[in-house]
């Protein structure tokens, strides 16, 4: 076939001219090959970071702003938030696992943003895609290049309605899911659902960015 | 926080260590629900707070200081220089693992770094991409297929498991700076490349600070997942992780709905 769909639509909208200039950016996303995501999104996350002071001081209202229009649309946060979770997310109520993902959401964005300070000259080098066509499920490897040792940065996606979803992180060989599952399961043992909840809201309330951060043991 | 295993130990610490780990094998029965990668836990929570308490008390006020007053390119210079000792210790690693790219490429960087670049104050071979290929001896053990045994807290070091530990009298033979026959050199360089870690560890401990809930059972999930992706690699794992999907509803039968993986074999 001479026109494939891509030009199809392309050639639609330049009949049809502005009307249609909504619709494209969907037809786009829906399509796009999950490595190219990580790509745009990781560009446009540094030079964000890298243009605005307030959000390099840590910033955190502003943070959790840029957070939520650049990245968290890329990203399947319920199923982060379940994965860490574990077997208690099925006994959780609907207001619970609300709860559960705003916390858990604030806990990592703090942690994070203390680090946003240290973005500076970076650049980031996605890896090739190891991956076969009807593949729904793919690991995106990518390595932050600056000063000193590459950072390695993967990510696990998924294909959903909506296009590939993020829903966990790998930083320097350690998955993000993985590491808090065993703490939440610790605390959802000793003081159940609501328990854990209280704990991340202290947590986010208690501002960990302070030098030292909080002492507890 | 607690100290890099990689800081090289005083002498008197060397006897007691092998001591240490006999008393945990022998006093330490594990709790009936132990996680299995943890059976010492109760014993190793003793050994991470008293570690906390030291950091807290002495080793991190130390770094915060060091770090507010000498300027960064020197301590750039003195983490190049202890960086370029331990380039010759992942050198002999390197072979050891019969890793021929990695070998040469770390055999170059310490020629680069100790002639051009001045005693290795000057970290010349990362300008030339030549990249670091930090291997220790537990990583080696790793390599060739020694399991890593129970996880285990080193008093003043750390994090480590049973294979590391094993692996450290090896290292401590590999730690140039343990050679110097002159004890004052040998005790300052130590101190302070022991401050040169901590300073280097103070955004990363900050980090943790502000992650986690526990802190404990936090550094042991990171610590053995690092060390496991440092020897196998991240290539050697799957696209996508075996386990059931609990955003998702119950599966009735055995085959989850939609795009979830097939239950565990």
């Amino acid at each position: 076939m001479l026109l494939n769909r891509r030009n199809w639509t392309r050639l639609v909208a330049t009949a049809f001219g502005s009307s249609l200039n909504l619709t494209l950016p969907l037809a786009r996303a829906a399509e796009e090959a999950p490595d190219e995501i990580i790509r745009r999104m990781s560009t446009d996350v540094l030079s964000t970071i890298k243009a605005d002071k307030d959000v390099q001081n840590g910033d955190v209202r502003k943070i959790i702003n840029f957070v939520d229009t650049m990245i968290m649309p890329k990203v399947n946060f319920l199923r982060m938030t379940a994965s860490a979770v574990g077997r208690s997310w099925r006994q959780a109520t609907p207001e619970q696992q609300k709860r559960l993902q705003e916390e858990f959401k604030n806990l990592l964005v703090r942690t994070y943003a203390g680090a946003l300070s240290q973005v500076q000259d970076q650049t980031i080098n996605v890896k090739p895609l190891r991956a076969q066509a009807g593949d729904t499920e793919v690991t995106v490897r990518t390595e932050i290049l600056g000063r000193g040792e590459p950072i390695q940065l993967d990510y696990r996606m998924e294909k959903t309605a909506g296009g590939w979803k993020i829903y966990d992180l790998n930083v320097l060989g350690v998955w993000l899911v993985e590491t808090y599952r065993t703490q939440f399961a610790q605390e959802i043992s000793a003081r159940g659902i609501d328990g854990l909840i209280a704990t991340l809201a202290l947590r986010n309330k208690n501002g960990a960015m302070t030098n030292a951060g909080p002492k507890k043991n | 926080m607690t100290l890099c295993r990689k800081a090289a130990a005083s002498t008197w610490f060397r006897g007691s260590l092998a001591g240490l780990v006999l008393l945990v094998l022998q006093g330490c029965a594990s709790a009936p629900n132990a996680n299995p990668r943890d059976p010492w836990e109760p014993f190793n929570r003793q050994v991470h707070s008293f570690n906390e308490g030291l950091d807290e008390a002495v080793v991190k006020p130390v770094a915060i200081a060091y770090q507010d007053v000498t300027p960064s390119f020197l301590r750039t210079g003195v983490s190049n220089f202890f960086g370029n000792l331990s380039d010759v210790w992942s050198l002999v690693n390197n072979v050891l693992q019969l890793k021929p790219k990695e070998s040469a490429e770390t055999l170059a960087r310490v020629g680069v770094n100790t002639t051009i670049g001045l005693a290795g104050v000057l970290d010349v071979a990362t300008q030339l991409n030549l990249q670091k290929h930090n291997e220790d001896f537990g990583q080696t053990l790793g390599h060739w297929g020694v399991p890593t045994g129970p996880y285990l807290v080193l008093p003043l070091m750390g994090p480590s498991t049973l294979r590391d530990t094993a692996a450290l009298p090896v290292n401590w033979q590999g730690n140039l700076i343990g050679r110097l026959d002159d004890s004052t050199l040998r005790h300052s360089l130590t101190a302070l490349r022991v401050v040169d870690l901590r300073a280097g560890l103070l955004l990363t401990g900050r980090m943790i600070d502000s992650a986690s809930l526990d802190k404990y059972s936090f550094t042991r999930d990171a610590y053995l997942q690092r060390r496991r992706s440092l020897i196998r690699g991240s290539l050697g794992e799957p696209n996508s992780p075996q386990e059931e999907r609990y955003d998702l509803p119950e599966p009735v039968n055995k085959t989850a709905p939609g795009a979830s993986p097939p239950s565990r074999p």
